[in-house]
């Protein structure tokens, strides 16, 4: 027993040392143009020792480009990349500590599970001895000790992500990078491996960089999400602060639930009022936000949980200020939350609602029932389209 | 009547494939074989069942060497297609993107079969022989002063034709085997570290070995039977197996060259199950 928990002291000190060595990643004013094409256009970004960062985004919005950027896969066109202290850009990838788990994997087909792992220590020129140890130590972690002989495609595809992540984690790096490590697996397999990624994270302490295009994935996991959109940085923030208060019509639409109503400014925010929009056909709406001068396009924002039901001719409470009618077009049924669709139909406006089942089935509405939503100014923001 | 078509079905459909199969492969290397047992003597020949012919080629010393002559030649003609067809298959696979580029200098690797094989051997001698344009140039340029025969008309020239002649047949399933490489594997492993050469020696060669094997497979075959070449290129002076059961057929020793063409047969089909057992290539095709 004393040698397990000599063993276990041991372990916690090496993992200790591995977070004490994590390093943060700095990006300044960093550009990437492919001929006349640019992906990523000037990106400013700082993301800190031992953290779990998101770059969320639709694909073509340059998220893969930055992560291979900071891999070294991608020369930089303008701008500094630093992890830690250290200005990377010229240096090969091999040379920045980082690791990078590749979408797919791009596990060696001829090689097993066991040299799969070891590659990287070999091609560092580690002796023999110690890459037994640590190769077998890795694949302990990550449960695939049994597998060692396989070759990759014997396996699992999440067997194979987890032998893609051993192969990366088992040089130590400071930084590891994870393009779309997720993606090729199933709903099911998706989140529970979603707990396996933040395990390790917690584990090993060091810093987790992710590209997803899933917001389900980038709220579950990240200590900092960075939305992108065609090549720029739209909002960063903690999944929190992204679900709140998304900063654009983009992120309000890209992390989803959110109803928009698009019109002009009527009146800008300043210290004591709050902004006021006027959307074509449905009125005037009160919100957080801008202070942009009157008359600019800007998007009336709020989440579908904050949306209050109520009968036509019902009273509201005092707060809520903004009010639509609408008709339940259909009901979805999904479990805890129930999704209803309705519609304006004077201008063909959709709007998305949700509620608990619980509280859906008091309500006692069917389809084709005209209704009023409503909902609160601290509720909604105006955001600059 | 319809269920006894259907199990008759594939059975017919297979019927001309088999039939053609039997009639000009089965039934050449068949007769082949017997013949081989078969008795001769100058002028005529007899069905039998000795092993004389056999015998004969194992004891004679000019066959042996004759055998040796051919295996050398393969073994080099195999060497220099790989030293040659590797690299230009990279090239071709990893440093040409753009995809129309790729396939002109696909073509222009065929260009050596735009001719006729005598056609290309007759041009090699302007340029081989002893007042060739090479030996001029090599003279002008000072590099030697009396003209170099062993450019013509030697086994340099005879291994240089058949370089020429089948390095394609090395260049595309080594370029098959290469393009199928996923660029990521070599992205992850640079990524873990590997340098280039690294990346070469782990990634790119083993998981190119199956081209390199059926590219073999080719360049053994095609040179193990090879004689017009060796006949024109070597002037005569040097023997190949093909060029001795020609011979043989020629004084009408049919016997002989049947056994040494069974001979030829079984060391060539030794050769290929050796390379099958070395890679999976039905995984390649």
């Amino acid at each position: 027993m004393v040698g397990t928990e000599q063993a276990q002291a041991e372990h916690r000190a090496a993992q200790a040392a591995i977070a004490a060595a994590a390093r943060g990643v700095t990006l300044r004013s960093v550009t990437k143009q492919y001929g006349a094409v640019t992906a990523v256009e000037n990106i400013n970004l700082e993301i800190a020792a031992g953290s779990y960062c998101c770059l969320l985004g639709p694909s073509g919005c340059g998220k893969t480009t930055t992560l291979r950027m900071i891999a070294g896969h991608e020369e930089i066109s303008s701008g500094d990349v630093f992890i830690g202290d250290q200005r990377v850009n010229g240096l090969p990838a091999a040379q920045r500590n980082t690791a990078m788990v590749f979408q797919n994997y791009a596990l060696f087909p001829h090689k097993t599970v066991w040299k799969n792992v070891e590659f990287g220590l070999k091609m560092r020129g580690i002796p023999a001895h110690e890459r037994t140890e640590r190769v077998d130590e890795m694949l302990d972690i990550v449960g695939l000790a049994q597998f060692a002989d396989r070759r990759p495609h014997m396996l699992s595809g999440g067997q194979q992500q987890r032998v893609a992540l051993a192969r990366a984690l088992v040089t130590r790096p400071q930084v590891l990078l994870l393009d779309e490590p997720l993606s090729a697996l199933d709903e099911s397999l998706r989140v529970k491996t979603r707990g396996e990624l933040r395990k390790l994270q917690k584990q090993f302490g060091m810093t987790f960089i992710q590209v997803t295009h899933a917001q389900d994935e980038a709220f579950s996991l990240s200590d900092q999400i960075v939305v992108m959109d065609h090549g720029h940085i739209d909002q960063i923030g903690t999944p929190s602060a992204i679900f709140e208060e998304p900063a654009s019509r983009f992120v309000a639409q890209f992390v989803g639930d959110n109803n928009l109503f698009d019109g002009r400014v009527l009146q800008g925010a300043d210290q004591n009022l709050m902004a006021q929009i006027e959307v074509d056909g449905l009125g005037v709406f009160v919100g957080k936000g801008s202070s942009a001068s009157v008359g600019v396009a800007a998007t009336c924002c709020v989440r579908s949980d904050r949306l209050l039901l109520t009968p036509v001719n019902g009273t509201l409470p005092a707060d809520y200020l903004n009010q639509v009618m609408a008709r339940i077009i259909s009901i979805e049924f999904t479990g805890y939350i129930t999704r209803v669709s309705l519609m304006v139909e004077q201008t063909e406006t959709e709007i998305l609602y949700k509620a608990r089942t619980t509280d859906w089935q008091t309500l006692a509405l069917d389809e084709g029932e005209q209704v009023r939503l409503s909902w609160m100014p601290e509720h909604c923001s105006i955001l600059l389209s | 009547m319809i269920k006894s078509w259907k199990a008759i079905a594939p059975y017919v459909l297979i019927a001309p494939q088999t039939l053609i199969f039997l009639l000009f492969l089965i039934f050449p290397i068949a007769t082949i074989v017997v013949v081989s047992f078969w008795e001769f003597t100058g002028y005529s020949m007899t069905p039998a069942f000795t092993f004389d012919n056999y015998i004969g080629i194992f004891t004679s010393q000019v066959t042996l060497g004759t055998y040796l002559s051919t295996f050398r030649f393969v073994g080099l003609v195999w060497l220099f297609t790989l030293l040659i067809g590797f690299p230009v298959s990279y090239f071709l696979a990893f440093c040409i993107e753009d995809v129309r580029l790729q396939i002109i200098l696909f073509l222009v690797c065929t260009v050596p079969f735009w001719t006729s094989n005598i056609i290309r051997m007759i041009s090699w001698i302007p340029f081989l022989g002893r007042e060739g344009i090479l030996n001029n140039l090599l003279i002008n340029i000072g590099v030697t002063d009396t003209p170099i025969d062993i450019f013509l008309f030697s086994d340099f020239a005879v291994v240089l034709a058949m370089v020429h002649l089948y390095t394609l047949f090395m260049i595309v399933p080594i370029f098959n085997s290469l393009m199928r490489i996923e660029r990521s594997l070599i992205a992850a492993a640079e990524d873990a570290g590997a340098s280039g050469l690294q990346v070469l020696k782990e990634v790119i060669v083993p998981l190119a070995f199956p081209g390199i094997a059926i590219g073999s497979i080719f360049v053994v075959t095609l040179t193990m039977g090879e004689f017009v070449t060796i006949r024109l290129m070597s002037g005569g002076q040097s023997a190949s197996i093909g060029y001795l059961i020609r011979n043989q057929i020629g004084s009408l020793q049919y016997p002989l060259a049947a056994a040494n063409a069974v001979i030829l047969l079984m060391v060539t089909l030794v050769l290929i199950f050796a390379i099958m057992r070395l890679v999976d290539i039905r995984k390649e095709l």
